[in-house]
């Protein structure tokens, strides 16, 4: 990795350097001066050969592998750097004249870009050339249009630029209001043109060149060197820290509206899930449950007794989630008003009072969480006896982070309004990320530190990922909206957020039936499961549209809460290695050029493909299954395909395509319950798809499922399945953890086996038993009835 | 609704009638009724007969029966159900999922046997509860069924009734034809000279105004006047005829269809069996029209005399069409199979909450008004009865209310239960601009009858 920092020597002020965002300062290594002419240096990077050359005039770097430019910064001479100057002074008065940075980064041999989220734009980057750059700057937008570079709630300047040979990312730490330009010396070559250049041999090189302007700050840039998409996540990672690793229930099904009415609502919709046995685990209110948009509080004739709802959800071994918003009602008898007000943590207004804009409650006030006191002082208001009505099994979502104020520029702060010795202009970006951070806290301290906190945000910034999730935003119940949320969360994935979700259904307008089943389908395989819909749309509950349709999304969830244990070890490993949970396919086959640009389908860890139906009347869908010479199982059927081909896969109302990767090894729990923590101690059923060579592989991860204790105390099992020479193993890969579990093994099947004369288990004790079996000839499936042993334990079972 | 009220009323016979016997042996989560294919030691075969398996692998914790039926009494069938005896309440299935899953759901807790979970058995008390409130809702039930009947009854007079009138009205139609041809040509007759004599009385009436105008603040010609003006008491005033487009026989127009006058005329014998007086009404004196036109001269008024029947007739028109209409759409209404329904006809029924006060009128409209000012919001106009196949009249649907911003015109969903009284009991918006109405009514009430008999009959088993 290599970091160019970029300040001024003397400004009339200090410049804004991003804070809070890096987990550490990075370590430095020196380099080494390998050369030098009058003109420049060449500085060794270490590894693999790669070096650094410096030249003066005019300023350029270059980072070479060997012989090869991997990337080059300025070679446009696109560096800018407005230092601040006096432009106008009067007697008390000086304003500071414009402070905008700018930087050009070459990519040669790179044809592909992504990331920079949020857009509601395809995966791959488009060159923006001839229209709007990339737009970074956190907005409240109403009713977003997809296929647009227009910014929208969440904001992280984190580029990966990929092409078969490597993946590199660019991380642009810089706050403030941002645009990046992409440029592509391949991008609109017609198709003759590029076989032209391939018959005349004369092609130039794909280059990709991007630009960065920002409004303030410092130009201040990571350049993460891959090669590959797992070691340019890791290094990113170890800049902005992982993914939180979430309670397992805040993996599984929410169901949220804006609004549910009363007590009596939330507990008619709690038992109607029950009624209609759909399992669900989080029930959520908006911001009508709160006495005035007054947050921290409750409506009194609406939610008079919220600890006795919360307990009845309790009961059921079910959770709440309640709003808290960033913006606090003017009013003088509102407590969290005046101690905001009688501490000065306000956001202020250039002429130095508290800034006020237009909100939910009316005027309204915005907590400065920039500041590390506020933030604290927020954080002790979610304690169980300053948060009324508040209870162990209620959580909270940050909306409106951006921040969002009605009647302000864009509908967000005035650039001048100050935090401290800030201006919004400096750190804009940065706020979102600030209020889930004080909040999340806030759910860490109310434990006394035991607990893991669970809470959405909508606005965010590099090192978001380290609070909890986030979604994207308010989308619309459009055919449009489901499919971009693919990419969308996939852009979101690749640059450490990997808790994202959509709201299912559509927040705006109302879906029809068959949009609103395909979006639970779609929903059920993405990492952030919620349905959620607009005030002025009619209500939606899963069984409000007919009994077949209260199947097909009962199906759906089912199938969800059944990949629970796949899901926590996925987030596990996002949180313990940074590695995204959802991925482009390109991200496990850097090399196969047909995944580079795929919208419309993703993997789940390595192991799972999925291609949601998101075309309205669907008769059949295309998948693309990667991987020459391997073969993909479909979990439905198990009929096995071939990879690195386009299958054709024929759909109806009820089909959800997804595949197992053959050389994997998924725990799924098929007792499916009424909540996600009903099921804690249930057993597993272990799919085990083997590979053409008669392999695979997988993990189990199992703790708690709500305390730090895996972290501070190592209270959690990690195993390792291994299926190798006829014989299929359970082994530790935590030798060091400690816990214990309830749950078995109860099933075994094995897709793309042959029929065995007899299976053999042997146990920790070394004892032997034989398993009795089924085989399924015509699919080749095999299942070991009733292994039994513990999850926690060695076993194998030999096949003969 | 008769049927379900039997089932649970002969399930809770059932149980209190074996709490006290000895529990019967049988596997975990199977119902009596099926207990004869759980025979110890013997093979079982699943239910569906899609296999057959050792009687050791019944709730065994591992699903081999693709119906389930192998683990009645286990969480191991995603399809499972589990029965639970619930003895001093009613039995009952619960998915099989929700075996041992902390929750205590059956109130004989014998869902939860493996779980940790502390549950109290609740069947006694919860058997008690739903006596009570069984006991309560069938004194209503009976009293209410009793009011029903006699709804019925009134409606069913009032019914005939109707009918009967709108039976006269469309007989006597035939028979009145005839008599339009004479009306016809008194009219005709009429019409001519009364035309003169407008005119005629029309340029005195000029000339008149003339003078009067010159003299108008004369006190004594203002209180001459007046004394005319009363004197035409009773008396229909040109200036009324012209002021009333439709009355005009000048502008002949809709108004001299035959079909007017047909409808007109059975107006005539309606009228006069029911002893309406006449709705011709004297015209409103008009003190502060100093020129209004005086009365004809009394040639002019025989001619004008002439015509009053077919003017009269006229004025009655648009009112018989409109009581005809009426009639014709009120028997036309489902007011439920014995139109018991029928008495909620053109009667409104208030509920008053802390912010609104809604008014529901059956059959007609819901609305909503604001208990603080401003104006009344219609929630939706009578559509249909939208009950369940099977109970058809126990919800009615009114829609094609007021537009709601950005989203669909509001509708109103009322949910009717027995009760004695005819009210409103609760509104709520379950979605935005989708209301919800509870209201009792006699004329839901199902026959009470079986209450006594389904419990007698079977505590003597």
């Amino acid at each position: 990795m290599t970091r160019v920092k970029i300040n001024e020597l003397k400004p009339l002020k200090p410049r804004f350097e991003v804070p809070d965002v890096l987990i550490n300062d990075p370590p430095t290594e020196p380099l080494s001066l390998l050369s030098r002419d009058e003109n420049g240096v060449v500085l060794s990077l270490g590894a693999d050969s790669q070096r650094l050359i410096v030249s003066a005039k005019p300023f350029r770097l270059d980072i070479m592998e060997g012989r090869e430019v991997l990337l080059s910064l300025n070679s446009r001479g696109l560096l800018a750097f407005e230092h601040l100057r006096i432009l106008y002074l009067d007697w008390l008065l000086s304003l500071l004249g414009p402070s905008s940075i700018s930087l050009d980064f070459s990519l040669p041999g790179v044809e592909n870009v992504y990331g920079i989220p949020e857009h509601a734009d395809s995966l791959k980057l488009k060159a923006t050339d001839g229209g709007d750059p990339y737009r970074l700057f956190n907005l409240d937008v109403f009713q977003y249009e997809v296929f647009n570079p227009m910014a929208l709630y969440g904001a992280i300047p984190v580029m990966l630029s990929h092409s078969a040979q490597r993946t590199m990312g660019i991380f642009w730490l810089n706050a403030a209001e941002t645009w990046v330009d992409i440029s592509s010396n391949t991008a609109g070559k017609t198709v003759f043109g590029q076989m032209l250049d391939y018959v005349q041999g004369s092609s130039e090189t794909p280059q990709t060149d991007v630009r960065w302007i920002s409004e303030s700050g410092i130009i201040d840039v990571f350049i993460m060197l891959g090669p590959t998409p797992t070691d340019v996540f890791s290094q990113y990672a170890s800049l902005t820290g992982t993914q939180a690793f979430p309670p397992l229930s805040a993996l599984a099904y929410h169901q949220c509206r804006w609004n549910y009415n009363d007590q009596e609502d939330v507990a008619a919709v709690d038992q109607g899930f029950d009624d209609h046995d759909i399992p669900y685990d989080f029930i959520w209110l908006d911001i009508e449950h709160t006495d005035g948009k007054r947050y921290f509080t409750w409506d009194p004739h609406k939610f008079p007794q919220p600890k006795d709802m919360l307990q009845g959800l309790l009961d059921k071994r079910r959770k709440m989630v309640t709003i808290v918003d960033p913006h606090i009602k003017v009013d003088s008898s509102y407590k969290i008003h005046n101690e905001i007000r009688s501490k000065g943590f306000y956001v202020k207004s250039k002429d130095g009072g508290d800034y006020e804009g237009w909100c939910w409650p009316g005027n309204s006030g915005y907590p400065d969480f920039t500041n590390p006191e506020m933030r604290a002082w927020w954080a002790s208001m979610f304690a169980y006896d300053q948060y009324e009505g508040s209870m162990e099994n209620m959580y909270t979502w940050n909306d409106m982070n951006e921040p969002s104020v009605f009647n302000g520029p864009e509908v967000t702060m005035h650039k001048d309004a100050l935090h401290g010795n800030w201006e919004n202009r400096d750190l804009h970006n940065l706020y979102g990320l600030y209020v889930q951070r004080a909040t999340a806290e806030g759910l860490i301290e109310r434990s006394g530190g035991v607990e893991r906190p669970f809470v959405l945000a909508r606005a965010f910034f590099a090192g978001s990922q380290r609070y909890g999730a986030v979604w994207t935003g308010d989308n619309a119940a459009e055919w449009e909206h489901l499919k971009i949320s693919i990419p969308m969360c996939l852009s979101l994935s690749l640059v450490g957020v990997s808790f994202c979700g959509a709201d299912v259904g559509g927040f705006f307008k109302s879906p029809s039936t068959e949009l609103l089943v395909r979006w639970y389908q779609t929903g059920a395989y993405q990492p952030f499961f919620r349905a959620h819909a607009h005030l002025d749309t009619p209500r939606r509950e899963p069984w409000l549209f007919g009994p077949e349709n209260t199947a097909l999304i009962r199906e759906a969830v089912r199938q969800r809460y059944a990949l629970l244990p796949y899901w926590y070890q996925l987030f596990y490993h996002a949180h313990h290695s940074g590695q995204p949970v959802m991925r482009p396919l390109w991200v496990e086959y850097p090399q196969d050029t047909a995944t580079f640009s795929m919208d419309d389908q993703f993997l789940l860890g390595r192991d799972l493909l999925v291609h949601p139906v998101t075309e309205e009347g669907a008769r059949g869908v295309t998948a693309y299954l990667p991987g020459k010479g391997e073969v993909w199982f479909d979990v439905h059927t198990f009929q096995k395909h071939n990879g690195a081909q386009n299958l054709y896969i024929p759909v109806t109302i009820s089909s959800i395509p997804v595949f197992q990767r053959g050389g994997s090894i998924i725990p799924r729990k098929a007792r499916v319950r009424r909540s996600s923590s009903c099921m804690e101690h249930d057993p597993y059923t272990l799919f085990v798809a083997l590979s053409p060579k008669r392999f695979a592989q997988g993990e189990l991860y199992i703790d708690d499922g709500h305390t730090f204790n895996f972290d501070k105390q190592k209270q959690f099992i990690h195993r390792r399945f291994s299926f190798a020479n006829n014989a299929l193993s359970s082994r530790n890969l935590a030798p060091g953890s400690q816990f214990t579990t309830f749950s078995w093994v109860e099933k075994i099947v094995i897709l793309g086996a042959s029929k065995p004369s007899k299976a053999t288990l042997k146990t920790h004790d070394g004892k032997e038993s034989q398993l009795e079996f089924e085989f399924d000839a015509s699919m080749s499936v095999l299942t070991l009835r009733k292994p039994g042993v513990n999850a926690g334990l060695d076993w194998t079972v030999v096949l003969q | 609704m008769s049927c379900a009220l039997l089932l649970l009323l002969t399930s809770l016979a059932l149980a209190m009638g074996t709490g006290t016997a000895v529990e019967i042996q049988r596997p975990r989560g199977v119902p009596q009724s099926k207990r004869q294919f759980y025979e110890e030691n013997k093979p079982f075969t699943c239910l569906d007969g899609s296999s057959t398996i050792p009687f050791d692998r019944v709730n065994d914790d591992y699903c081999d029966c693709r119906d389930g039926s192998d683990e009645p009494g286990t969480a191991a069938c995603p399809n499972g159900s589990f029965h639970c005896t619930n003895a001093g309440f009613r039995p009952a299935f619960i998915p099989s999922s929700r075996i041992n899953d902390g929750i205590c759901d059956c109130c004989d807790t014998t869902d939860e046997y493996n779980s940790g979970a502390t549950c109290q058995n609740t069947c006694r008390e919860m058997g008690r509860k739903e006596r009570e409130s069984l006991q309560i809702m069938a004194e209503i039930t009976k009293e209410g069924f009793l009011l029903k009947q006699q709804l019925i009854h009134e409606a069913k007079r009032a019914q005939e009734d109707k009918q009967g009138k709108l039976t006269e009205l469309q007989g006597s139609k035939k028979g009145l034809e005839g008599k339009v041809e004479a009306l016809r040509t008194v009219k005709e007759t009429a019409e001519d000279p009364e035309k003169e004599a407008k005119e005629r009385h029309l340029k005195s009436w000029e000339e008149q105004k003339e003078l009067i105008r010159m003299e108008k603040d004369k006190t004594r010609m203002a209180e001459a006047f007046l004394e005319l003006d009363d004197d035409s008491d009773g008396y229909v005033s040109v200036a009324e005829l012209q002021s009333h487009l439709e009355l005009d026989p000048d502008s002949d127009g809709s108004l001299t269809e035959t079909e007017t006058q047909v409808r007109c005329l059975l107006f005539l014998p309606l009228k006069s069996r029911e002893d309406v007086p006449p709705t011709v009404q004297t015209p409103e004196k008009r003190e502060d029209d100093e020129l209004s036109m005086p009365p004809y001269d009394t040639e002019t008024q025989s001619l004008i005399d002439g015509a009053y029947i077919h003017l009269q007739s006229l004025i009655c028109g648009p009112e018989f069409i409109w009581i005809c209409r009426n009639l014709e759409k009120e028997i036309g209404f489902d007011f439920g199979p014995s139109a018991e329904f029928a008495y909620l006809y053109s009667q409104c029924y208030e509920l008053s909450t802390s912010e609104y006060i809604y008014r529901l009128c059956p059959f007609n409209r819901v609305s909503q008004k604001p208990k603080f000012g401003g104006s009344e919001t219609n929630l939706g106009l009578w559509g249909q009865w939208a009950g369940p196949e099977e109970n058809l009249y126990s919800v009615m649907k009114y829609d094609h209310g007021q537009g709601c911003w950005q989203g669909p015109n509001r509708s109103t969903t009322v949910k009717l239960t027995c009760g004695k009284e005819t009210v409103v009991t609760s509104t709520s918006e379950p979605s935005r601009c989708e209301y919800l109405m509870e209201f009792t009514t006699p004329a839901v009430c199902q026959e009470p009858a079986s209450l006594d008999e389904v419990l007698h009959g079977h505590t003597e088993l």
